[in-house]
C-alpha cells in the first residue's frame, strides 16, 4: 500500500519538474515572436551608428604621421593648433546662446499656445521651417537681410539708419538662421512638457494668492525643469553640427569656423580621413560633455510626474 | 485655529450667469450664504455646480450678474485677490513640494513670517491628523491621505469661505465614509463657511446646513437636509432625492383634502405638493416605501429581486410597461404578480412641469 502511493507520488512530481518546452520557457523570460521585431532596428543599428563609429574611433588612432608621433598625433595636431582648436570654443558660442534663446522663447509661446483653441493651426505654421532644410532658410535670409535685402532698405528708406547694417556673412547671420531653424523643434519639445502640466495645479496655486509671476516661479517652472533640460540638449546637439548655415551665411574662414567645417576640410580638401575622424571624435566628446553636465545636474530638479497626483 | 481674519456676514450671488458657447451653464443664479454654514450644491452631472464654484472662485468669469461679499463685489477680482480656499476634485497638490510645503504654499504667497507660517501648518496638519507626514512628497501618500492635505493646504490661509469640488468623489466607499466624517469634524471645529459640490445625495445630506438643488443651470431648491428630504418642491428634484419612482397620471381631488392619480382604475393618494385637481400629475414614491400590501393599488410584475440583507428590493412592471423600485420584507420571485401600496403620507404628487 505504502509502495503504491510513493510510486503515484514520484510519478507526479516527475511530471511537475519535467522541463516545459523551449518557447515558453523563453517566452516568460520576454523572448517571443514579438520579440525578432527588433532585429531590422538593431541591425540598423549596428550598420549605419557603431560599425561607422567604430571605424572612425580605429581611423582617428591611425593617422599619416603615425611612424613619427605615434597614434595620437592627430589629436596632438588639433590641440596644438589654434586655427583647429578654436573651433570647438567658435562652434560652442554659436550653439549654446542659441540653444538657450530657443528654449527660453519657447516656453513663454507654449504656455501661451496651450491655452488657443486653434492649438494646431500655429503648430503647422510653426513647424513650417523644419520642412524647408537649412539651406533654403540660408538662401532666404541673404536675400532678406542682406545689403540689397528688404530689411536693410525699408531701414534706410525711412532714415533710421544710414548704410546697411551687416547681418550676414558673419556671426549674426548664422545665429539668425540657426535660431529659425532651431526653434519648432525646440518649441513642440516644450509644448509637449508644459502641455503635461496639469492646469488644476495652476488653478490652487491662484486660489491660494499666486499671481502669474509667482504661479510660473513656483509652480510651473520647477515642474518644468526637467523637460527644459531635454529640450536644451536636444536642440544643443542639433546646433553644435551647424554645417551649411556656417558656410552659407557665416565667415566659414573666420568667425564661423565652426568644428564640422574643420572636419570637412580635413576629410575633402586635404584628403586626411584620419585627421577627419579625430575631429569628428572631439567633436563626439565636447557635445556628449555638455549634455553629461546638464542631465547630471538634473537630480537638483524634480523628477516625478507634473500631474496632480493620483487622478 | 479659529477663522479670526476677513470675517464677513453673507455672500450673495445676484443674477450669476455664465454661458459656454451656446450653452448656459448658469442661468440666473440667486443665492444668499451665511457665515459657518456648510452649503452643498448637488445636482447631476452637467448641471452648473463646478462651473457655480469656480465662478465662486474665480477660476471662471461670469458672463453677467456679479457676487458680493457683504457690500464689496468680488466677482471682477483675481482668484488670488479673492483667496477663498480650494479643495478640488483630483486635490491639485504640488507634487514638487513636500506635505509642509504644500500646506505653507499659500502662507508664503501672503507674506506670513517664517514662524507664524511653520506654526500655522503645524496646526493645519494636526487638525487633519497628519503630524508624521510632513515630510512626504504627495506622490507617497495614499488617496485619503492626499486628500487630508488638500483640505489642510485649503483651511491654512483660514479663508473666509472653503469651496470643494467633489473632494471624495476619487476615494473608495470605505475611505468616503471616514473623509465625510472628517470634513463634517473639521468645519464644526473650524466654523469656516464652506461650500461643498457634490452628486451624492447622502454626502450632500449628511454634511450640509443647508441644500442646494441644481439642475439645467438653475437653483430648483434651497432648504435644510431634512426638507429636501421630506418634502421636494417639485418632481425633477424629489427624483434626484431618491424618490426613484415617478408616476404619470391625471390628478383628482379626495374629500380628505388630500390628492389622487389613477392608475389602472384604482387611486393611489398622496400628498399634494403643487397641483390641481383634473391636471396632468406626477405621483412620486420612494423605492423604500413602496412594499407589496394586500391593498396595494398598484398591479406590477417582479421583473428582478435582490436580497440586500433586512429587505428585498427589486423591480417590477406595471401593465402600462413602466418599471417600479419597490422593497419588500418577504422574498419575492420573478413574475410573481405584487399588489404594490405606499403609505399617503409617503406619496407626494406634484403638477407635471412641461419640462
Amino acid at each position: 500500500m505504502n509502495a503504491l502511493t510513493d510510486t503515484f507520488e514520484d510519478g507526479r512530481r516527475a511530471a511537475s519538474t519535467q522541463k516545459r518546452p523551449l518557447r515558453m520557457r523563453l517566452a516568460q523570460r520576454g523572448f517571443d515572436g514579438v520579440t525578432l521585431l527588433m532585429l531590422p532596428a538593431v541591425l540598423f543599428v549596428i550598420l549605419l551608428f557603431v560599425y561607422p563609429f567604430m571605424y572612425g574611433l580605429f581611423l582617428s588612432f591611425e593617422p599619416k604621421k603615425m611612424a613619427t608621433e605615434g597614434i595620437f598625433a592627430n589629436y596632438i595636431t588639433f590641440f596644438n593648433d589654434p586655427f583647429l582648436f578654436d573651433t570647438i570654443w567658435k562652434t560652442l558660442r554659436l550653439a549654446v546662446p542659441v540653444s538657450i534663446l530657443n528654449v527660453a522663447l519657447s516656453i513663454p509661446i507654449a504656455m501661451r499656445v496651450r491655452l488657443m483653441r486653434r492649438q494646431r493651426l500655429l503648430t503647422t505654421i510653426l513647424v513650417i521651417p523644419i520642412t524647408l532644410g537649412t539651406v533654403l532658410i540660408a538662401e532666404g535670409l541673404l536675400n532678406y537681410l542682406g545689403p540689397q535685402g528688404w530689411l536693410n532698405r525699408t531701414l534706410i528708406t525711412f532714415h533710421l539708419i544710414d548704410g546697411p547694417i551687416r547681418l550676414v556673412h558673419n556671426y549674426a547671420g548664422v545665429f539668425l538662421s540657426l535660431l529659425i531653424s532651431g526653434f519648432p523643434f525646440t518649441f513642440l519639445l516644450t509644448l509637449s512638457y508644459v502641455t503635461g502640466i496639469d492646469p488644476s495645479l495652476e488653478q490652487a496655486a491662484s486660489t491660494l494668492g499666486a499671481n502669474a509671476r509667482a504661479r510660473f516661479r513656483y509652480v510651473i517652472l520647477p515642474l518644468l525643469a526637467q523637460g527644459l533640460a531635454i529640450a536644451f540638449c536636444l536642440t544643443f546637439v542639433q546646433m553644435f553640427s551647424v554645417f551649411p548655415s556656417a558656410v552659407l551665411l557665416g565667415e566659414p574662414a573666420g568667425s564661423t569656423r565652426v568644428i564640422s567645417i574643420a572636419a570637412y576640410v580635413a576629410a575633402f580638401e586635404e584628403y586626411d580621413y584620419s585627421m577627419a575622424s579625430a575631429i569628428a571624435m572631439i567633436m563626439g566628446f565636447v557635445q556628449l560633455l555638455i549634455v553629461v553636465l546638464i542631465l547630471a545636474s538634473r537630480h537638483i530638479f524634480y523628477r516625478g510626474p507634473a500631474g496632480g497626483a493620483k487622478g | 485655529m479659529a477663522i479670526a481674519s476677513r470675517e464677513f456676514n453673507e455672500l450673495r450671488l445676484d443674477e450669476v450667469s455664465r454661458k459656454f458657447g451656446n450653452l448656459n451653464a448658469l442661468n440666473g443664479v440667486n443665492l444668499t450664504i451665511r457665515r459657518g454654514e456648510f452649503i452643498a450644491l448637488l445636482g447631476p452631472s452637467g448641471c452648473g455646480k463646478s462651473t457655480a464654484l469656480n465662478c465662486l472662485a474665480g477660476l471662471l468669469q461670469l458672463t453677467s450678474g456679479s457676487i458680493w461679499l457683504d457690500d464689496k463685489r468680488i466677482d471682477l477680482l483675481r482668484p488670488e485677490e479673492r483667496s477663498f480656499g480650494m479643495v478640488f476634485q483630483n486635490y491639485a497638490l504640488f507634487p514638487h513640494m513636500n506635505v509642509r510645503k504644500n500646506i505653507g504654499f499659500g502662507l508664503k504667497m501672503k507674506g506670513e513670517t517664517k514662524a507664524n507660517t511653520e506654526r500655522k501648518i503645524d496646526e493645519a496638519l494636526a487638525l487633519v491628523r497628519l503630524g508624521a507626514q510632513g515630510e512626504k512628497l504627495p506622490g507617497q501618500l495614499s488617496g485619503g491621505q492626499q486628500q487630508r492635505v488638500a483640505i489642510a493646504r485649503a483651511i491654512a490661509i483660514e479663508p473666509p469661505l472653503v469651496l470643494m469640488d467633489e473632494p471624495l468623489s476619487n476615494l473608495d466607499a470605505k475611505l468616503r465614509l471616514e473623509m465625510r466624517a472628517e470634513i463634517r469634524r473639521i468645519h464644526t471645529m473650524l466654523g469656516a463657511t464652506t461650500i461643498y459640490v457634490t452628486h451624492d445625495q447622502d454626502e450632500a445630506l449628511s454634511l450640509a446646513d443647508r441644500i442646494v438643488v441644481m439642475s439645467d443651470g438653475q437653483v430648483r431648491q434651497v432648504g435644510t437636509p431634512e426638507e429636501l428630504y421630506a418634502r421636494p418642491s417639485r418632481a425633477d428634484v424629489a427624483e434626484f432625492m431618491g424618490y426613484r419612482n415617478l408616476i404619470r397620471a391625471t390628478a383628482s381631488a379626495r374629500p380628505d383634502g388630500q390628492m389622487a392619480i389613477m392608475v389602472g382604475g384604482t387611486p393611489v393618494t398622496g400628498h399634494a405638493i403643487n397641483v390641481v385637481a383634473g391636471a396632468p400629475a406626477v405621483a412620486a414614491i420612494r423605492p423604500d416605501d413602496l412594499s407589496p400590501h394586500p391593498e396595494g393599488a398598484i398591479i406590477a410584475t417582479v421583473e428582478s429581486a435582490e436580497y440586500r440583507g433586512r429587505d428585498f428590493y427589486g423591480i417590477a412592471k406595471m401593465e402600462s410597461g413602466q418599471e417600479l423600485y419597490f422593497r419588500s420584507e418577504d422574498k419575492v420571485s420573478q413574475g410573481e404578480t405584487l399588489k404594490l401600496g405606499a403609505d399617503p403620507r409617503r406619496v407626494l404628487i406634484y403638477a407635471e412641469t412641461a419640462a
